[in-house]
């Protein structure tokens, strides 16, 4: 059953995907490990882990591409999931400080030694084992995901109204993070992370294989995100994006299908938080910023919506364009940013892929065309050729 | 009437909904039987829609009972479960979907579990391939299999929407208009495709085209302003005098 869904997700392009992501996960961190700094082929430190980061910025673009582009739900929410994940890893890191922290304290995080707090509190327990946090990765913004969409698409919250309570979830829980008594670090959040794993957070070592899981998890969720949506659940998920109520009129329990994929979507959301924090060596509230979630919609939208492979690209390019322009013109990016959006939904409303997708196909229509009109021409010569030669 | 509830097929009795005020049904009572074609006439605002909305869950009566196989009260359901008991329903306007294949619209049509697991690891087995190439023959859109619906024309777009109310394998078919918009040749030939479905299950078919009812050849029931006027063969209802005044005279 399993293997099936697997082996029908794979078409050429997830294929092609994969392996480019797995070369990647071997090689990035080969190049930055076993090559002298001078070596032409090094690959700094610092780019592994800015990649690192364009990675799970991807995953996230790819997580709302499953609700955006298949389904419909235009989430204005989706770096909630992604914050909460990265606070679920964060709090694992904070716990791995132990005694080592600037007040010493073996139990509590400074921030809680800072606030006069006597003992942790009973939602910080556990987060010193690893295999709970990485549970709670998924977990946590899995049930906030359900727990939402369950009433949302239960009262058949649609359109902009959805995206519009969505853009709420994320700043409600900013305002929530922002309290120092929610027992999240307030304001600063959560920082200064020594190690992972028992191992240095900062070293060059424990930063490639970040990247190297970066990759990894995009590869996986790829795969699984491309099974979801060739098999036939995926089929529903299009119909019901184009005709919902046609969809329920066959029988189809439309808000069951929209509760998963999202589900699914806010668990691979939480995922990419969650690598994601380790590499930047910090998560505050301000993950949670609306402007984020808006962010991601670009991102998607100049890849390309309801293509598997565009949103990875266009997470990568406009990321890769903010890393330089904000370096050469810092008070413009925004402007560029919002004309980017504008200019791709006036000209490319299918997104770098989509459009590509489309010319390549139409390029081979042409050419099927014209190869038959060839034929055709040889035969229609031929009698010619023959009452000829008869003559 | 009580002794004929478990008789019927469907059975709709004193059946009223308002919109703000407006009663776009008044205390309608209509009786299906099993294995029956009807036709459903009557000016535009009568209410045949919203009889239709009401008996697949999407507007909830504010009085009557609506009841499916004797006991299933349909009042209580949802669209979907409503489908699933084994209603289906052809809109108006045709609504295919335009980015999936022909075949892709049969496959999610087909009447097999819709649960999320369930389609998440379907397979398409032998039987379910056959049923679809059977289907595609009915409908005569065999040639277009793998086409976009959105390519069709509006004549095929109808025809596979019935396809897909056949793979939905309905023990009631609701069909509004289906003519709408056809060509005589695809008049006709509709009015036979809909004879042949209503050989193993009933259909209520709605429809403005009198000469498409008089093709049918079937029981009528004329509509007006939210309740039955009358009910009969054509003949006996395009000579009722009520029916001349409310409907067919204008």
């Amino acid at each position: 059953m399993i293997t099936s869904f697997l082996v029908k997700s794979l078409d050429r392009t997830i294929v092609i995907a994969v392996a480019v992501l797995l070369a990647l996960a071997a090689l990035v961190p080969a190049l930055n490990l076993l090559t002298a700094p001078d070596h032409p082929l090094h690959v700094p430190t610092y780019l592994v882990s800015l990649f690192g980061k364009y990675l799970t910025y991807a995953l996230l673009a790819l997580a709302l591409d499953l609700v955006w582009g298949f389904c419909g739900i235009l989430s204005l929410g989706h770096a909630a999931f992604f914050a909460l994940g990265g606070y679920a890893i964060g709090m694992y890191l904070m716990r791995q400080i132990g005694a080592r922290g600037s007040y010493g304290n073996p139990l509590l995080p400074d921030f809680m030694v800072f606030l006069n707090w006597k003992e942790l509190p009973w939602f910080w327990y556990g987060f010193d084992m690893f295999w709970f946090a990485a549970l709670m990765v998924v977990v946590v913004p899995g049930l906030l995901a359900f727990v939402f969409g369950w009433f949302a698409f239960r009262s058949r919250v649609n359109g902009v109204y959805l995206s519009i309570i969505t853009q709420a979830m994320t700043y409600a829980l900013l305002l929530a993070f922002f309290r120092n008594d929610m027992g999240f670090g307030g304001n600063n959040g959560l920082t200064d992370f020594k190690d992972i794993l028992g191992f240095n957070i900062q070293a060059d070592g424990t930063r490639a294989a970040l990247f190297a899981a970066s990759a990894l998890a995009l590869a996986a969720s790829l795969v699984i995100t491309s099974g979801i949506v060739r098999s036939k659940f995926g089929k529903v998920l299009v119909a019901l994006r184009d005709a919902e109520s046609r969809t329920r009129f066959l029988g189809y329990r439309v808000e069951h299908m929209k509760l998963f994929a999202f589900t699914v979507s806010a668990m691979m959301a939480g995922i990419a938080g969650a690598l994601y924090v380790p590499q930047v060596g910090i998560i505050n509230p301000g993950e949670f910023e609306p402007g984020n979630s808006i962010e991601v919609v670009i991102w998607t939208a100049v890849g390309g919506r309801g293509t598997l492979i565009g949103p990875i690209i266009g997470a990568i390019l406009v990321n890769g364009g903010k890393s330089i322009f904000t370096a050469a013109f810092p008070e413009f990016w925004l402007f560029a940013l919002g004309g980017l959006f504008v200019l791709v939904t006036l000209f490319l409303p299918k997104g770098v892929v989509g459009t590509a997708r489309h010319y390549l196909a139409k390029r081979r229509a042409f050419r099927a065309s014209a190869r038959k009109e060839n034929e055709n021409g040889k035969e229609a010569s031929l009698p010619a050729a023959e009452s000829l030669a008869a003559e | 009437m009580t002794e004929k509830k478990p008789k019927s097929l469907l059975y709709l009795d004193g059946v009223s909904v308002s919109f703000d005020g407006f009663k776009a049904l008044n205390s309608l009572s209509f009786i299906v039987e099993p294995g029956e074609l009807r036709a459903i006439i009557g000016p535009n605002g009568a209410g045949k829609t919203t009889m239709m909305d009401i008996i697949t869950g999407k507007t909830r009566p504010d009085e009557g009972e609506v009841f499916f196989k004797g006991d299933i009260d349909l009042t209580k359901k949802d669209e979907a479960e409503i489908a699933q008991l084994g209603i289906g329903r052809k809109f108006q306007k045709p609504t295919v979907f335009e980015n999936h294949t022909v075949w892709d619209n049969l496959e999610l049509a087909l009447n097999r579990s819709r649960g999320v697991f369930a389609t998440l690891f379907y397979r398409l087995t032998g039987e379910d391939k056959d049923r679809i190439e059977e289907i595609l023959a009915t409908v005569r859109l065999t040639a277009r299999r793998d086409d976009l619906a959105a390519n069709l024309s509006h004549g095929q777009k109808q025809w596979l929407e019935i396809g897909m109310l056949l793979a939905q394998e309905p023990e009631l078919l609701l069909v509004d208009e289906p003519v709408a918009g056809m060509t005589d040749a695809e008049t006709a030939e509709t009015a036979i495709l809909l004879r042949e479905i209503a050989k193993t299950r009933s259909v209520v078919v709605v429809e403005h085209d009198m000469g498409f009812v008089r093709d049918l050849g079937v029981k009528v029931t004329c509509l007006a302003e939210g309740s039955v006027l009358a009910e009969g063969s054509i003949d006996f209802v395009s000579n009722d005098p009520k029916v001349i005044e409310n409907y067919l005279g204008r």
